[in-house]
C-alpha cells in the first residue's frame, strides 16, 4: 500500500535537495528544476512542489501555474510505460483516432481516465512527433514505433504486460 | 522639467514624466477604457481595450508606449471602436452574466464598459463551464466563472503585498487565476488584505458579506445591536451618495444606522485613543526595561497574520496590543451587558470597517469568551452602502446626528489612524507628554505623514529621539522584517498598516480608481482632527473615567487582560500528510514534519531510523507514520507529533521512548 510514497521519502528530500543545489535555488532555473524532479519522480508531487516553491522562494502559486502551464509536466503520478499516441494531421489522417479508442478500450480506460489502476499504462496524445512519414505514430516511453495499427498497438501492450508479469 | 509635446486626435498634448501614453492622453481628460492597467502596478498589456492608433506605427496599446514628442495619436477611429467592442463582446462570451444578481454591479468595469461603448449584443454562444464558487475564506468569495484573467489581482498580491497567494494557472481555454494546486482561498497563505478584490474589475473577487446575518439581528426583538465605525469609513461612505471623496459624513452615518435599527452607534476612534495610550505605555516599558524592539504595531490584521504565516520569530516584536476593533469588543461588550443587565450573547457588536482582514480577525477564537465574540459581526464600508441603499434611506436628506456617549467620544489622534502615520502620530502625541511632561507646540507630526510606502523619521522626544519607520504594503513590510531579523534595523517604532496608504485604502472602502481618491480621503481625516477639541488620546476624559471605574493603571493587570493579546505561528498551506508507514491496527500515530527547517535540522534521517527501529521492536503493526508537510514550529525542528503530543527538538531516542509510553497506554486501556 502506497509504496510509491514510502520509497519516495527514503529518497526523496535528499535528492531534490541535489537538484536544487545543481541549479543553486535560483528562482529563475524554476523550468529546469521541475524538469529534474518530474524525471525522478514521473510527476510533479505536491509536497515537492511545496519543497521546491519555499526553497527558491518562489510563492506556491506561482510554481503550480508554471507546472499547469506546460504540458510536459503532470501534477498526476503516471504509469509505468507512458503511451503517446500521436495525433497531428498526418497520424490523424491516417487513422489515429482509431488506434487511440483501440488501446483505451484494450487497457479499460473509461472517461478521462488516461493511468491503467496498476500503474502500468498512462495513455496520452500528443500533437505531431515530426515522424510524419511514419504516421501514425506511437511511441512507448522512448521507444518510437511507426505505422502502426491497431491490432500492432495491442500486441506492443500485450509483450509488455508479458514481460512485466514474468519479472514479478 | 522639459516639456514636449504630442498630437491627441489633432489636439497637441504636453506630457513631462509620464511612463506611457495612456498616462498623457488620459491626463487630457480622454478616459481610455482599460481593465489591466493599474498605475501603482506593472503595465501587463494584456486586455487589449487602451489601444490607439498612431501614426506611422499602426494600432498600439497606449499601456506599454512610451510618449516620444511629435508622436500623432488617433483614440476612437471606427477601427478602434470596432476593435474595442469585439474585445468586449468576446470577454461577454466567457461571462457569468449573472448582472442582476451580482453584487458587483454597481461598480463593475465590465458593464460599465459594456454600456459605454455601446456593447448591446453579443454575437457569441456563452462558452465554458460552469466552476465552483470558493467561499473558503472569511474574508472573501471567489467566483472563477466572472474572471477576465486580466491579472490585477495576481499582480497587486505579488507586487504590492510580496505575497503571491494567487497566480495565472492552466492554459488557453482551461486558464483560470487560482490559488497554489487548484486548493481553496481559505487554505493557502492569503492573508485577508483584500487588495486583490479592491482592483478586480468585475466581480470574480469580492469581500465576503455579512449584510444578511446582521439584518437578522436587527430584526430580532430579544437583542440590542450596537454599531462602531472606523475611522477611515466616514470619509468614504459619500462617495457612493453624490459626495466628494473624503468628505466627512459620520454624522450622518450615525443618523442612517439609527434609522436601520442599531441601538447605540459608537466610534472605533474611541478605542483608537486608548490603543494609543496602552501601545505607547508598553512602548516606553520595553525602552525602559530592555525589552523587544522596535516595537511593530498590530492593529492591521492582514498584518498579523502576514507576521504569523511568514515571520513567526518576529512575533516578540509585535506590539501585545489588541487593535481598536477588537479592544472596543472586549470593553463593550461586558460593559454593555452589565448596564442593561442581560446576557453578553444578548449584546450584539457589529463593526463597521474599511477592511476585509477585519472579518477574519473578528472571528480569531482568543477574541472570544466560552464561544462568544467580542465582535459578532463585521461589515465593510461597502456592505453598509449596501445596506443603506436597501433600506431606502435619503442619505443625503438625513439630519446629523452625534455619536452615543460614552464610547463615541473621541479625540483627533484616535481619527488619523486611518491614514498610513497615524498610528505613529497619535503614538508621538502622548510620549512626548509623557517623557517631556509638556504638549506638543502643534499637534501635527509633519515627519510622519507622506504618501511613499517606506517612510523613515526622526522625531525629537526631548532627552531622546525617537527612530520611526512608516510603511504601507506587505512588500514593503518584508523588506523591514528581513532588516529586523538580521539586526540591521536602526529604528525604535515600526508602523505596519498592509493597505496602500493605509486603513483609507482599505480593501472594503467602494471600489476607487486609485490613488486620487486616497488622498482626498486621507486629507478628510487630517481636516476632521483638525476640527475636534482634543487631538490627545491621553486627553479623552472617557478613556480616563474608563481607566478609573473598570481598567485600572495602563498597562496593568485587568488593561491587560482585556486589552492584550498573543500571536501563534501559522501554517501557510494546509492539506493532509503523506502516509508513509500505514499500520494494521494503528495505536499510535506519528507525524514527522518534512518542512524545509526541520529538513535543515535532520527531520529526514530521523524519520528512517524511526522507520528501522520500528521494525527492530516489532511496532510495525501499531504505528502509523506520516509525513507532514510544515508544523510551522520551524524555529524548534525537528518537530514530531506522536498522537496529539508535539515533540520539538525531537531526537531518536526520545521518540521512540513516547511511542512506547503511548502504546504502553494504549495497552493498559485495552486491559
Amino acid at each position: 500500500m502506497n509504496t510509491g510514497n514510502m520509497e519516495r521519502t527514503d529518497r526523496t528530500f535528499g535528492k531534490v535537495c541535489d537538484i536544487l543545489d545543481r541549479y543553486h535555488r535560483d528562482p529563475r532555473k524554476l523550468i529546469p528544476i521541475l524538469q529534474a524532479v518530474q524525471e525522478e519522480y514521473r510527476y510533479l508531487p505536491e509536497d515537492i512542489l511545496t519543497f521546491v516553491a519555499t526553497s527558491i522562494d518562489l510563492p506556491p502559486a506561482r510554481v503550480y501555474g508554471v507546472a499547469t502551464f506546460y504540458s510536459h509536466f503532470t501534477l498526476q503520478p503516471k504509469g509505468k510505460y507512458v503511451v503517446k499516441l500521436c495525433d497531428g494531421t498526418a497520424c490523424h489522417v491516417k487513422g489515429s483516432e482509431r488506434i487511440l479508442d483501440h488501446i483505451r478500450s484494450h487497457l479499460g480506460l473509461k472517461d478521462d481516465q488516461t493511468t491503467t489502476p496498476d500503474m502500468l499504462f498512462t495513455v496520452e496524445t500528443v500533437s505531431c512527433l515530426g515522424a510524419c512519414g511514419l504516421a501514425p505514430v506511437v511511441v512507448i516511453n522512448d521507444l518510437v514505433h511507426g505505422q502502426v495499427t491497431p491490432d500492432h498497438a495491442r500486441e506492443l501492450l500485450d509483450e509488455i504486460r508479458k514481460n512485466e508479469g514474468a519479472q514479478e | 522639467m522639459n516639456e514636449q509635446k504630442l498630437t491627441v486626435n489633432g489636439r497637441r498634448v504636453a506630457f513631462h514624466d509620464e511612463k506611457n501614453i495612456l498616462e498623457v492622453i488620459r491626463k487630457a481628460n480622454i478616459d481610455l477604457p482599460t481593465f489591466c492597467y493599474h498605475s501603482e502596478l506593472s503595465v501587463y498589456g494584456a486586455c487589449r481595450l487602451c489601444i490607439v492608433e498612431i501614426e506611422g506605427r499602426g494600432v498600439q496599446a497606449a499601456c506599454s508606449v512610451s510618449p516620444e514628442a511629435g508622436l500623432t495619436i488617433r483614440t476612437h477611429t471606427p477601427e478602434l471602436r470596432e476593435t474595442r467592442k469585439l474585445t468586449i463582446e468576446l470577454l461577454l462570451a466567457n461571462h457569468h452574466q449573472g448582472c442582476t444578481t451580482c453584487r458587483k454591479s454597481p461598480s463593475c468595469k465590465l458593464l460599465d464598459l459594456a454600456n459605454r461603448l455601446g456593447v448591446n449584443t453579443v454575437r457569441f454562444k456563452q462558452a465554458g463551464r460552469e466552476l465552483p464558487l470558493d467561499t473558503s475564506n472569511p474574508a472573501l468569495v471567489r467566483d472563477p466563472n466572472k474572471c477576465i484573467l486580466c491579472g490585477d489581482c495576481v499582480r497587486v498580491c505579488s507586487e504590492i503585498q510580496g505575497i503571491g497567494a494567487i497566480d495565472f494557472a492552466h492554459r488557453g481555454a482551461e486558464a483560470t487565476v487560482a490559488p497554489a494546486y487548484g486548493k481553496k482561498l481559505g487554505e493557502v497563505e492569503c492573508v485577508y488584505c483584500g487588495q486583490c478584490a479592491a482592483v478586480c474589475p468585475t466581480g470574480a473577487i469580492l469581500p465576503a458579506s455579512e449584510t444578511d446575518a446582521v439584518w437578522a439581528k436587527l430584526g430580532d426583538p430579544t437583542v440590542t445591536v450596537v454599531a462602531q465605525i472606523a475611522p477611515a469609513v466616514r470619509v468614504a461612505v459619500g462617495e457612493a451618495f453624490g459626495f466628494g471623496a473624503g468628505e466627512s459624513a459620520g454624522s450622518k452615518i450615525v443618523a442612517a444606522l439609527k434609522a436601520i435599527g442599531f441601538k447605540n452607534v459608537y466610534d472605533t476612534s474611541f478605542a483608537a485613543d486608548l490603543t494609543i495610550l496602552e501601545e505607547t505605555g508598553e512602548f516606553l516599558r520595553r525602552t525602559e526595561m530592555n525589552g523587544k524592539l522596535p516595537l511593530m504595531t498590530s492593529c492591521c490584521p492582514a498584518w498579523v497574520t502576514y507576521a504569523e504565516r511568514f515571520y513567526p520569530e518576529l512575533l516578540p516584536h509585535l506590539s501585545t496590543c489588541k487593535s481598536p476593533q477588537q479592544m472596543f469588543g472586549s470593553l463593550v461588550k461586558p460593559m454593555l451587558s452589565e448596564k442593561l443587565k442581560t446576557s453578553r450573547e444578548q449584546v450584539v457588536v457589529v463593526s463597521i470597517m474599511p477592511c476585509t482582514a477585519k472579518k477574519f480577525e473578528g472571528r480569531r477564537p482568543e477574541f472570544a469568551v466560552n464561544g462568544s465574540p467580542d465582535v459578532d459581526h463585521v461589515l465593510t464600508t461597502q456592505e453598509l452602502i449596501e445596506m443603506i441603499r436597501d433600506a431606502g434611506l435619503r442619505f443625503n436628506e438625513l439630519a446629523a446626528e452625534a455619536f452615543d456617549l460614552p464610547f463615541g467620544f473621541k479625540t483627533g489622534a484616535g481619527i488619523i489612524f486611518g491614514n498610513s502615520g497615524g498610528v505613529s502620530e497619535a503614538v508621538v502625541r502622548y510620549a512626548h507628554e509623557k517623557i517631556t511632561g509638556q504638549k506638543l507646540e502643534s499637534f501635527d507630526v509633519h515627519a510622519v505623514r507622506g504618501e511613499d510606502g517606506w517612510r523613515e523619521a526622526n522625531v525629537d522626544l526631548g532627552s531622546r529621539t525617537l527612530k520611526i519607520l512608516v510603511v504601507h504594503g506587505l512588500g514593503n513590510a518584508r523588506r523591514a522584517a528581513e532588516l529586523i531579523r538580521d539586526g540591521q534595523a536602526p529604528w525604535d517604532f515600526v508602523e505596519v498598516m498592509a493597505c496602500p496608504g493605509g486603513c483609507v485604502g482599505g480593501a472594503g472602502q467602494p471600489v476607487t480608481a486609485g490613488g486620487d481618491t486616497r488622498r482626498k480621503r486621507r486629507d478628510g481625516l487630517y481636516r476632521e482632527d483638525k476640527v475636534l477639541q482634543l487631538h490627545e488620546s491621553q486627553d479623552n476624559p472617557y478613556i480616563r473615567q474608563c481607566y478609573h471605574d473598570f481598567l485600572g493603571e495602563i498597562g496593568g493587570e485587568k488593561a491587560h487582560e482585556l486589552l492584550h493579546t498573543r500571536y501563534e505561528s501559522r501554517k501557510r498551506i494546509t492539506g493532509d500528510g503523506i502516509d508513509l508507514k500505514p499500520a494494521t491496527d494503528p495505536e499510535v500515530n506519528v507525524k514527522v514534519c518534512l518542512g524545509t527547517s526541520c529538513f535543515v535540522r535532520g527531520s529526514q534521517k530521523l524519520l528512517q531510523e524511526l522507520l528501522k527501529n520500528l521494525s527492530l521492536e516489532n511496532l510495525d503493526d501499531s504505528v502509523a507514520v506520516q509525513a507532514s508537510f510544515c508544523h510551522e514550529r520551524c524555529d524548534r525542528g525537528p518537530t514530531v507529533t506522536v498522537n496529539e503530543e508535539i515533540l520539538d527538538k525531537c531526537t531518536l531516542e526520545r521518540l521512540m521512548e513516547r511511542i512506547r509510553s503511548h502504546s504502553r497506554a494504549v495497552a493498559r486501556e485495552k486491559v
